[in-house]
């Protein structure tokens, strides 16, 4: 079923992610509001919004990270929060902290990523992503004495060790140089053939390899749920303003 | 078992690499002897009040690593990238304590001949005290890693964790005193009540083993 499909009939049985009434609260502030979007396999979703939109809110709850407060949420055919088990293992995600341990060196934090997710070639795997990224010569520098941008790369590896079916994306070419954006674009771009949700303050670049957008206001509500073809300047302009 | 090793592993080349918590325990335990040794002005201590000074000393060193052993997972995302694999929450959990048990070990080697050397006449109970202080070990971890559990994610985890913890070691420290007040005896090694205290200590360690098996995995959910 296509997203726009997906839209207008609800939950299809193929859907990679299937959100209805999603909704989180910290405490007496709502951050999302009634949150409804199907997506498909292999489509990108692209959320947009304003600075405590509730963007990395949303993408934490589809890690399996942050429970909803109301709403359902359907990850890869597991109803989150009480089938979490079954999407992990599935998901990478690529958030604000690299989630590599600063005191370890590249090559041994993707071991230890390797070992939790169970691979057998785990090795060969992370060379094969390092050479991709262009760190290889890094694997055996602590993560603590990188430079931002290659800990993001280290980052970016890490994500895709498993290689994930779904993608989660926040923000991912941040401290990336266009040399090092232009590496992991095969990987985590429109091209990667995954199913992808990404995180962004830049509408134009992520508008242009979204098949769907969620666009986010200030306060958490809605603004625009649906196909990219049909955002409307002034869509993005009343979220930004308000 | 994959995940339960990779943690340990993780660990302990983690405390190899920083030295962050078992010196640190080493260095509080040996300067709790010296002044243990002027503050109550004694060459020798014997009975219950050797298991006091040795056991309080054990436990205080431990609350040093016990509220450091959770930071990495907190500060680094640790506990999000356990979370985002497919690894059953127990593994942590088993994980920790074994640290925790290795780190303890450590400790012991270093400061129960210490304390020997600064308190003990006579050294024959120390083979059987082994016994007492693997128990007492084992509950301190399965209680101190389900504490820092708790205590990690709050802002005063430093005051947190102690005020958690130490309650809850009251009847770690009153059957551990049982079992090792007679074994360092002033006429050498006695072992009326040991097995009782020992039984005791296992039932401890037994509970709140259970216990963290029961609720980890919604500890770590939440």
């Amino acid at each position: 079923m296509s997203t726009l499909a997906s839209f207008q009939h609800g939950l299809a049985e193929t859907d990679a992610i299937a959100l209805r009434g999603l909704s989180h609260d910290y405490g007496d502030r709502p951050a999302l509001r009634d949150v409804s979007i199907c997506i498909a396999p292999g489509e990108s979703l692209v959320v947009l919004g304003p600075n405590g939109a509730g963007k990395t809110t949303l993408l934490r709850i589809l890690a399996t990270l942050l429970r909803p407060s109301a709403g359902e949420a359907e990850v890869l055919g597991a109803s989150l929060p009480k089938q979490a088990w079954r999407a992990r293992g599935k998901i990478g995600f690529l958030g604000h902290e690299p989630l590599l341990y600063r005191e370890l060196t590249v090559a041994e934090n993707l071991a230890f990523h390797a070992r939790l997710h169970g691979l057998e070639r785990g090795a060969d795997r992370a060379r094969e992503l390092l050479e991709q990224l262009g760190i290889r010569g890094y694997a055996g520098e602590r993560v603590g004495e990188l430079s931002a941008g290659t800990r993001q790369r280290a980052a970016v590896c890490r994500a895709l060790l498993h290689d994930p079916e779904l993608l989660l994306l926040d923000e991912p070419e941040a401290h990336l140089d266009p040399r090092a954006a232009g590496l992991a674009e095969p990987l985590i771009g429109a091209g990667a053939e995954r199913t992808r949700v990404l995180v962004t303050h830049d509408p134009e670049a992520g508008l242009a390899q979204a098949d769907a957008v969620l666009l986010l206001r200030r306060n958490g509500s809605v603004a625009h749920a649906g196909p990219a073809s049909e955002l409307s300047a002034a869509d993005l302009d009343e979220a930004y303003s308000r | 078992m994959r995940a339960f090793r990779a943690i340990v592993a993780k660990d302990l080349r983690v405390e190899l690499r920083t030295l962050e918590s078992v010196p640190a325990m080493a260095l509080f335990a040996v300067t709790a002897f010296i002044l243990f040794r002027y503050g109550l002005d004694r060459e020798n201590l014997a009975g219950s009040l050797a298991a006091g000074v040795l056991l309080v000393t054990i436990l205080f060193a431990a609350v040093l690593a016990i509220n450091r052993v959770f930071v990495a997972e907190r500060e680094q995302g640790g506990f999000e990238a356990i979370r985002l694999a497919p690894v059953d929450g127990t593994s942590l959990y088993a994980a920790k304590v074994v640290v925790l048990i290795v780190y303890l070990a450590i400790l012991e080697l270093i400061a129960v001949p210490v304390f020997a050397i600064f308190f003990l006449d006579e050294w024959s109970g120390l083979g059987p005290l082994c016994a007492v202080l693997a128990l007492a070990d084992l509950g301190l971890a399965v209680t101190g890693v389900l504490v820092s559990s708790i205590a990690v994610s709050s802002r005063s985890r430093d005051l947190l964790g102690p005020l958690i913890l130490l309650p809850l070691a009251v009847p770690l420290m009153i059957a551990a005193a049982g079992a090792a007040a007679p074994l360092l005896a002033a006429g050498g090694p006695e072992y009326a009540d040991f097995g009782r205290w020992l039984a005791v200590l296992a039932l401890y360690d037994m509970t709140f083993l259970l216990i963290g098996y029961a609720v980890y995995d919604f500890l770590l959910e939440d």
